[in-house]
């Protein structure tokens, strides 16, 4: 069989947790209900204990129920402090108490050869919660869309709960794996063993380019329009060096969304967010039109399922709700004016076994989204309309690479390329990029006059003479 | 070879470089997927979502997968993580996934499947009760609210984010489980304005946030951090260079200009802002960021403060809850609450909310002149009148 461009081009570790595994099954049964209901940590939590109760997971359950594994785990058996969940839950407590955090400001810690990945964090009460005197955090880049075989969960919880507090995040924001809490000590041996036994490198923090994150894709959604998977594999790969150390004015993030629903928000949130695209036609299956206005197929594959809308109404719910006003149903036949779609998807999102989209498909590139800190929120601003996205991606490396360059010469000291951009002006951006403006770029044209015109632009150049002027004119 | 309980492990520290492995990127994607994934790759033809927290996906192979998806939490332990583990051990043949909002999706290959597995998750439970694995999240209903550190982890919050978002959910669980909503609605929590994740495109969305200026450590000031570096900071260039009275450098602060951004600290540990009194939560809302029907848009601030009330932020659970249950009377089908909002006009949103409109909610940041209204387009509510009747225009 060939391989697909989406398989991987090395052999993979194949992981067995019987060989992995740090702990036996009698150190890995969890107390039971009886021991955890009158199980008290070491601090007095009433705050804490009132969110055990109500139907959604509990997390002080949970963090009572690892505080207590750790009770009873040999010595040998734990590398940092024992009390470490208990000691979290308890200043945690305080902070409710005070109505402020407890950890103190930064702190840079990190592993050889990389600048980025590691978090540092201590308490600023570290004489009352010693287990949490460093509390360390290690971003691990997650696999592509977050699909996990069972083997290589429990070895990371066997090597987690070995070297740090047991506690993770399942995932952070920007999509690492996030292993919560450790000592300095600790930090080159978890790196090592994750790369060793595990085959996982850990992912980007400060001015580095962040951990790339990707939607569900190709591999469980009909609407990806490219393979989000494999071409944020591939950049991630790619970018390796870029991953780790930190060579940029500020963050910068990639996002891969496979089409304009946006599932892994990269509009509102990377520096360079991917979204799918197709540039020809809608296929519309007329057969299955029918199915929906009979009543035969659920509308919006069953979103609205819980509440009574009535019959489904082609014309009202699909037809009107077009935003370019390029859909017609007329003598039971369904009609689109693909020239005039501007791909919102709700056609296609509310009867998918009737309309899909195009099959020359690609991606749009947008830049410059970030949170309001400094000068307010930015959504990420269109820039690349339509572009083939195929391995190696190449063409993509390239663009990303002369958007990068000119960031890293233009960009000032934490200026995220959004804020560049809003300093700079998007025609110069443009420029810079090598690509020429078009409506698109923006809502509207300008409102104001105020054209920043060179000197080459104007017959005759900016250079004039007051003498000639004044011979025309009186002072 | 298995992982090491050595102290160092892989690790040498006499000999940090032997046998080093870098830059290997993460796992590849494609072994953590079930075989029913790699062999339907990119073949999907449509999907349903069958009940709550249950989607079925149809391959043009003609092999459907199914996923039950289970509500997750952000922060959980080795313990939990291994009985994730075991579902998908006994259930999945190993496999498991989970999704940008911080669920748990389980697929099995077969319909038989499926009622083994949600009975397994739906009576899971935690020893106070809770439920481990709640079935549900999907369409037109309120899905996981992602959110960031807050007390857990971080040195810069205005409130705790872990607590708030379980509180919430157990108040909003009945929307998590159904789907009776107008369109899907998206919960988001950040403890900060540096907003790590993306809280600003939000249906709804909680921003914990400062309301009292900086403290200057005068004494220490000058010997953690650069004092140009300390004026750069500010967006409204409210610090100057000054001495204190034993002549150490310091800076001073005009208070006025103040909008607790938070950015001095971030860039000098010796100006902490927060404070008991001071902290609290902002909701905002009508922001959304996918393309359907309308184009992404920021959310806006509705209501200016709340109080930090831990561990259950009652006044901001009612405040949460009473929007979505008037978005869920009032908005029509696909409609989601930003479009509904400026349909109806903010002025018709706080009127059915029932939320105060004060002068907090105009903008007078930088940006603020695109939000003024220059029109005679409005509609009346008793806001309205009350200007009205402050302007002396009515009897």
């Amino acid at each position: 069989m060939i391989a697909m461009s989406f398989e991987p081009k090395v052999p993979q570790k194949d992981l067995d947790y019987q060989e992995l595994r740090i702990y036996t099954d009698e150190e890995l049964q969890n107390p039971s209900d009886e021991e955890l209901k009158s199980f008290k940590i070491k601090y007095d939590i009433p705050m804490l204990e009132d969110l055990e109760s109500g139907p959604w997971p509990s997390f002080v359950a949970d963090l009572k129920v690892e505080a207590l594994r750790r009770r009873k785990l040999a010595d040998d058996r734990l590398l940092i402090n024992r009390d470490v969940v208990e000691d979290l839950l308890g200043q945690l407590e305080v902070s409710f108490e005070d109505g402020e955090t407890h950890w103190k400001h930064g702190g840079i810690v990190g592993v050889n050869g990389y600048g980025g990945g590691v978090i540092g964090r201590y308490s600023d009460l570290p004489a009352k919660f010693p287990g949490v005197a460093h509390f360390h955090t290690v971003r691990l880049n997650q696999p592509a869309s977050k699909f996990y075989k069972s083997a290589f969960l429990r070895g990371l919880a066997d090597m987690w709960e070995l070297r740090g507090s047991g506690i993770f995040n399942m995932h952070g924001s920007t999509g690492d794996i996030v292993l919560l809490g450790t000592f300095t000590e600790q930090l080159e041996p978890i790196f090592q063993e994750s790369a060793h036994h595990l085959s996982n490198d850990i992912g980007g923090s400060g001015s580095n380019l962040r951990t790339p994150e990707c939607c569900v894709g190709k591999a469980r959604c009909e609407y990806a329009l490219y393979d989000t998977q494999a071409m944020c594999y591939e950049l991630t790969m790619h970018y390796q060096d870029e991953l780790h150390r930190p060579m940029f004015p500020y963050k910068f993030k990639f996002k891969f969304d496979g089409c304009p629903n946006g599932c892994v928000a990269s509009i509102a949130r990377s520096d360079l967010s991917f979204i799918g695209a197709w540039r020809d036609n809608i296929r519309i299956d007329q057969d299955a039109v029918q199915g929906y206005i009979a009543g035969d197929f659920v509308p919006g594959g069953g979103s609205h399922r819980g509440r009574d809308w009535g019959k489904f109404d082609i014309q009202k719910e699909v037809i009107d709700r077009c935003p370019s006003g390029c859909m017609k149903y007329e003598d039971g036949v369904l009609s689109i004016d693909d020239a005039n779609c501007v791909r919102c998807m709700h056609c296609i999102n509310t009867m998918p076994r009737a309309v899909r989209p195009g099959t020359d498909t690609g991606i749009s590139i947008l830049c410059g989204a970030k949170a309001p800190i400094l000068e307010g929120a930015q959504m990420a601003t269109l820039i690349v309309p339509f572009m083939k996205a195929e391995p190696p991606y190449d063409n993509i490396k390239d663009a990303i690479d002369r958007i990068q360059e000119y960031w890293i010469e233009e960009g000032k000291n934490r200026e995220r390329i959004g804020e560049m951009i809003q300093r700079i002006g998007l025609p110069r951006f443009l420029e810079a990029c090598g690509l020429p403006p078009a409506p698109q770029h923006v809502w509207r044209p300008r409102e104001n006059p105020y054209i920043f015109w060179k000197a080459e632009d104007v017959p005759g150049g900016f250079e004039r003479d007051i003498d000639d002027y004044r011979k025309r004119h009186a002072r | 070879m298995g992982l090491s309980s050595t102290k160092f492990g892989a690790f040498d520290p006499e000999n940090p470089t032997k046998n080093r492995i870098t830059d290997i990127g993460p796992r590849h994607f494609w072994d953590f997927f079930p075989p029913i994934i790699q062999r339907n790759y990119g073949k999907w033809l449509y999907h349903e979502v069958l009940e709550p927290g249950v989607l079925v996906h149809v391959s043009e192979t003609g092999e459907k997968v199914y996923t039950v998806r289970a509500g997750g939490m952000r922060i959980m332990s080795s313990a939990f993580m291994r009985d994730i583990c075991d579902v998908a051990d006994r259930h999945c043949d190993g496999y498991v996934r989970f999704t940008t909002r911080n669920n748990v999706e389980f697929l099995v290959d077969s319909f038989e499947k499926i009622e083994p597995l949600k009975k397994e998750l739906e009576t899971s439970k935690f020893f106070s009760g809770s439920l481990k694995f709640p079935v549900g999240g999907t369409g037109a209903g309120i899905t996981n609210i992602v959110h960031t550190q807050g007390y857990i982890h971080c040195h810069t919050p205005a409130t705790d984010a872990s607590s708030m978002v379980k509180a919430l959910m157990d108040d909003l669980f009945e929307y998590f489980q159904s789907m009776t909503l107008p369109a899907k609605l998206r919960v988001s929590m950040a403890c900060c304005l540096n907003m790590c994740g993306a809280v600003h495109c939000s249906d709804i969305a909680l921003l914990g946030y400062h309301r009292k200026p900086p403290i200057i450590d005068h004494e220490f000031l000058a010997k953690m951090c650069e004092i140009p570096t300390v004026i750069a900071s500010c967006p409204k260039a409210a610090f100057s260079p000054s001495t204190t009275a034993d002549g150490k450098k310091t800076v001073k602060l005009k208070e006025e200009r103040c909008m607790f951004c938070g950015n001095c600290y971030t860039m000098c540990a010796a100006l902490p802002l927060s404070d008991k009194e001071g902290d609290g939560v902002v909701v905002l809302a009508g922001g959304k960021l996918s393309n359907r029907i309308s184009p992404p848009k920021f959310s806006k601030v509705i209501v200016p403060f709340l109080p930090n009330n831990f561990p259950r932020f009652p006044e901001t659970c009612d405040v949460v809850k009473r929007i979505v249950e008037v978005y869920a009377a009032n908005a029509n089908k696909y409609e989601r609450l930003g479009d509904w909002a400026e349909r109806i006009g903010w002025e018709k949103f706080f009127e059915q909310c029932e939320l105060p409109f004060t002068e907090h909610l105009i903008d007078d940041y930088r940006l603020q002149y695109d939000t003024y209204r220059t029109s005679t387009q409005f509609k009346y509510t008793d806001a309205a009148w009350a200007v009205s009747k402050a302007a002396g225009g009515l009897d």
